[in-house]
């Protein structure tokens, strides 16, 4: 018996995460995903007289929120399971959304030198996943190797994206300067204005975002998703266990880094438009109100929230742009003081107290 | 007339002068001249060269024409009309449009308008330009007060030449302000150098004007006893404009550095001593600006007095807000840091669309007052703006009160108690609570000090406190977390730092450079430049 436990102890994990793969929330919130992409493709190809009709803006508006729940999930990867708080998430975000740029730039234009290079499709998706994870992986190992932890981390990675901001805003930079990366034309030899082009982004998103949430499920749930909430509950504990918690956090760090770069990828065709201002440190921290929202440490929580939140940006923007900043000020407060479980939380709580009182 | 006869015009009019300065008496009686003498002046100027108009102004400078300044300045800005068929001269008063208003130049009385049908203007060359504005400038020389003589003086470096040396030199002679004379001495070195005296070189040494540099450089250019000594006092000068300039940008890296700590004074308190992440601060560093900006609307035409109200006013408004953000939001979320820093966030983006929708989105500008306008001319390389200095000397009194207050009164006693040990010191009979309270709004209170202060330095805008949010964390924890020495330190090093590196890389890579220095910084010493001694619970 205990020979075979060890023989087994190698792929126990793995078994024990597919194990939980299947269970309920996970094979819901995939089933949401897929019925939603075949929901609004459906109606997408219905006639545009059809009262259920969905047009492309629709359509690229849900792609751009697709975009956002995946950056959401990487946000709450190392927040909810990992406990750093990274106030400088969308400087991944905005690195990879350059990398795409500036490849959707060379695309029909003259450029010279290394940006000829990210004309390339391949060694653009490289770039894509290799900027924010090589600058994950060095900004990750310097801090966690001195232990520098909760709140001063979430300083300096602020202080990171606002000197990226800075650096991104030098017209020597050679990126665009102020005014960024615009005037797309075509992805993949298709030109990004096109009908079938949206509905591609928005699929392609949409997936992007389903399999994020399955290997940030697997994470979570595997062995290391373990070592990651032993963590986050008890660094110095965890640590004299034995195991190396700065190697855990930077493995887990990159690997949210990069998620958040593919959605800054997946972003910037959608919206036509990369600049500085996605560095801005307001943004990144608004992140983070997506993730408490809808609930830290529960993926679809992550999903929720950023829908929710985007969805009423959207509407409130276009109808009362004033107000917009005192609700989303507003969230900030009542979400950390009321809601520390976010919408999850709230839901949870709920059915717990029907199920209890069903039981009296 | 040859140069030696205009020589000796200029020195005739020099001792005249001379003359009448030393009889005051006899000068005011001998001031007036006749209409009939002014407009034979007058009209030498009419003359059809321009040599023989030359003649004329050296002839209006040494005459005791009380309007000659006038008349000469009213040339050289083509002013000075004749009437059209007939005697008259006049001045324009202003020369817009096609009917100018004119006064007699001779009586100075008003002479109703002229246009070009009427009045014939005097025209002048660039040569006969340099020879009134030298004329100018001795008249300047010799008469009205030492500040007048001083710039006059200060005018002539460079400008001398073989015909109004000797006058200088005459003028020299009976000059008594020392500061007069080491200008009129330095033009004169700088004449007699050009003229390839090397003595007179000594003179020059260390001098940091400009003027002098530039006639240097050519002098300096091939061999020669001249060319080799020149170039020694031309290193010397280079050096000592070296020095000066890094004294500036000492200053300035100070002045900067002191902003930084104004903002993040507060911080190191509400952060550094509670432990509190208040993203809420930097717009409580606007309230104060906002403050400052709304008293000056309350006191139009006072802005000296303004000011000064709105330092306490400033430090009450933040100080009220910041206790009311403590009482509603802080108090709820203690020891929970991750949540209260995105609950103070939300309070900041809050307090600014508040004022967006209260004030305006716009940004406003803050008047100073008189005696913060201008700057101290150190020397020729040296100048230190009033305003600056002030935040300067604001940022260290504002530190030295608030050491003050941590450390003498019985405030502060309760605040050092509660942060080394909370439940002991509630158990020595320290309200807990309250003094969490009122440390909050003490720090709210100083960024509300700090705003006063950046609304003399930038616009007052509801974008003020971003700014420098990420800056004064940065401060605080490089200085070293609750330690208000550590945030003076840090801050003045930042600012230095910064104006340091910004003529070699410009001022956003700068930026940049420091914050990543900064980042550095921290993964080696997380504790900071000061870390805390012992065990902090």
């Amino acid at each position: 018996m205990s020979q075979v436990r060890t023989v087994s102890s190698g792929t126990g994990s793995v078994r024990r995460s597919m194990g939980h793969l299947s269970d309920r929330t996970t094979t819901f919130t995939c089933a949401v995903l897929m019925m939603a992409a075949v929901l609004v493709v459906g109606l997408n190809l219905l006639p545009s007289d059809h009262a259920l009709h969905v047009g492309d803006a629709t359509v690229s508006l849900l792609g751009k929120y697709c975009c956002y729940m995946l950056l959401a999930l990487a946000v709450d990867l190392i927040w909810g399971y990992l406990g750093i708080l990274s106030l400088g998430h969308g400087a991944f975000f905005a690195l990879g959304g350059y990398a795409m740029g500036l490849y959707l730039n060379a695309q029909g234009a003259n450029v010279d030198g290394w940006q000829a290079w990210l004309g390339h499709f391949p060694l653009a998706m490289l770039a894509v996943v290799l900027a924010p994870g090589l600058l994950a992986l060095v900004f990750g190992w310097l801090a966690f190797r001195s232990r520098v932890t909760g709140v001063y981390f979430s300083i300096i990675t602020q202080a990171m994206t606002f000197a990226l901001m800075l650096a991104f805003n030098r017209n020597e930079m050679g990126v665009g300067g102020s005014t960024g990366l615009t005037r797309f034309r075509e992805l993949l030899g298709m030109p990004l204005n096109s009908h079938a082009m949206t509905v591609a982004l928005f699929v392609a998103s949409l997936m992007a975002v389903l399999l994020a949430f399955v290997v940030c499920r697997m994470i979570t749930t595997s062995r290391l998703g373990r070592v990651c909430i032993a963590t986050r509950d008890a660094e110095a504990r965890t640590r004299f266990l034995g195991y190396r918690v700065e190697h855990v956090k930077l493995a887990v760090f990159v690997v949210s880094a990069v998620m958040a770069g593919i959605a800054g990828a997946l972003y910037v065709p959608q919206v036509g438009i990369i600049n500085p201002g996605s560095f801005a440190p307001l943004f990144s921290i608004e992140v983070v109100v997506w993730v408490a929202l809808g609930g830290r440490a529960t993926l679809f929580g992550a999903l929720i929230g950023a829908l929710v939140v985007n969805w009423l940006k959207t509407v409130l923007t276009t109808e009362m742009p004033d107000a917009w900043l005192f609700i989303l000020g507003g969230l900030f407060v009542v979400v950390t003081m009321a809601l520390p479980q976010g919408i999850a939380g709230l839901a949870a709580s709920l059915r717990r107290n029907r199920g209890g009182s069903a039981h009296e | 007339m040859s140069r030696r006869a205009i020589r000796d015009l200029w020195r005739a009019g020099v001792v005249l002068v001379l003359v009448m300065l030393a009889l005051p008496g006899v000068v005011h009686a001998g001031d007036q001249i006749s209409d009939e003498q002014a407009r034979t002046l007058l009209e030498g100027l009419d003359a059809s060269g321009f040599e023989a108009k030359g003649e004329a102004v050296e002839r209006i400078a040494s005459s005791q024409a009380t309007q000659r300044e006038r008349w000469l300045q009213a040339l050289l800005e083509g002013r000075l009309a004749r009437e059209r068929r007939g005697e008259h001269f006049y001045i324009i008063t202003d020369d817009a449009g096609r009917e100018w208003p004119i006064i007699d130049a001779i009586t100075l009385e008003d002479a109703g308008t002229g246009s070009r049908r009427t009045i014939n203007t005097i025209t002048i060359n660039n040569t006969l330009r340099t020879r009134i504005e030298g004329a100018l400038a001795a008249m300047s020389l010799t008469a009205g007060d030492v500040s007048a003589r001083l710039a006059a003086a200060r005018a002539l470096l460079g400008t001398l030449d073989e015909a109004s040396a000797p006058g200088v030199e005459d003028t020299l002679a009976d000059e008594e302000d020392p500061a007069v004379r080491e200008q009129l001495e330095t033009a004169l070195a700088l004449y007699r150098v050009q003229q390839g005296d090397v003595a007179a070189l000594e003179t020059l040494r260390g001098h940091l004007d400009t003027r002098v540099r530039n006639a240097l450089v050519p002098l300096a250019e091939g061999d020669g006893e001249l060319a080799g000594e020149a170039r020694r006092v031309l290193a010397g000068i280079e050096r000592k404009r070296e020095w000066h300039q890094r004294v500036q940008t000492l200053f300035f890296g100070l002045s900067a550095g002191s902003i930084l700590v104004l903002a993040a004074i507060g911080l190191a308190i509400t952060f550094g001593v509670m432990g509190v992440i208040n993203m809420a601060h930097g717009e409580l560093i606007m309230l104060g600006a906002y403050s400052a900006w709304w008293l000056q609307q309350l006191l139009p035409g006072q802005p000296g007095l303004a000011l000064l109200l709105a330092i306490p006013f400033g430090f009450l408004v933040a100080a009220a807000f910041g206790i009311a953000i403590e009482r509603s939001v802080i108090r709820f979320l203690k020891g929970r840091p991750l949540e209260t820093l995105l609950a103070t966030f939300g309070v900041s983006l809050i307090l600014q669309q508040l004022v967006r929708t209260v004030f305006s989105p716009l940004n406003r500008a803050v008047a100073a007052p008189e005696w913060l306008r201008g700057s101290w001319q150190v020397t020729e390389a040296l100048s230190i703006s009033y305003s600056r200095l002030a935040v300067l000397i604001f940022c260290l009194v504002v530190f030295a009160a608030l050491w003050a207050v941590m450390r003498f009164t019985r405030l502060g006693l309760e605040v050092r108690a509660v942060t080394q040990n909370r439940d002991m010191a509630r158990a020595m009979g320290v309200r807990a609570a309250r003094v969490d309270m009122l440390t909050f709004g003490l720090g709210a209170g100083v960024a509300g000090l700090a705003g006063v202060a950046l609304s003399q330095i930038t616009n007052v805008g509801p974008n003020l406190g971003q700014n420098y949010i990420v800056d004064s964390f940065l401060v605080v924890v490089f200085g070293g977390v609750g330690n208000l020495w550590g945030t003076l330190v840090a801050g003045m090093t930042l600012g230095v730092l910064n104006q340091v590196l910004q003529p070699w890389v410009g001022a956003v890579l700068a930026k940049i450079v420091v914050l990543v220095g900064v980042i550095l910084f921290i993964q080696k010493r997380p504790q900071g430049l000061f870390p805390p001694r012992g065990r902090v619970s």
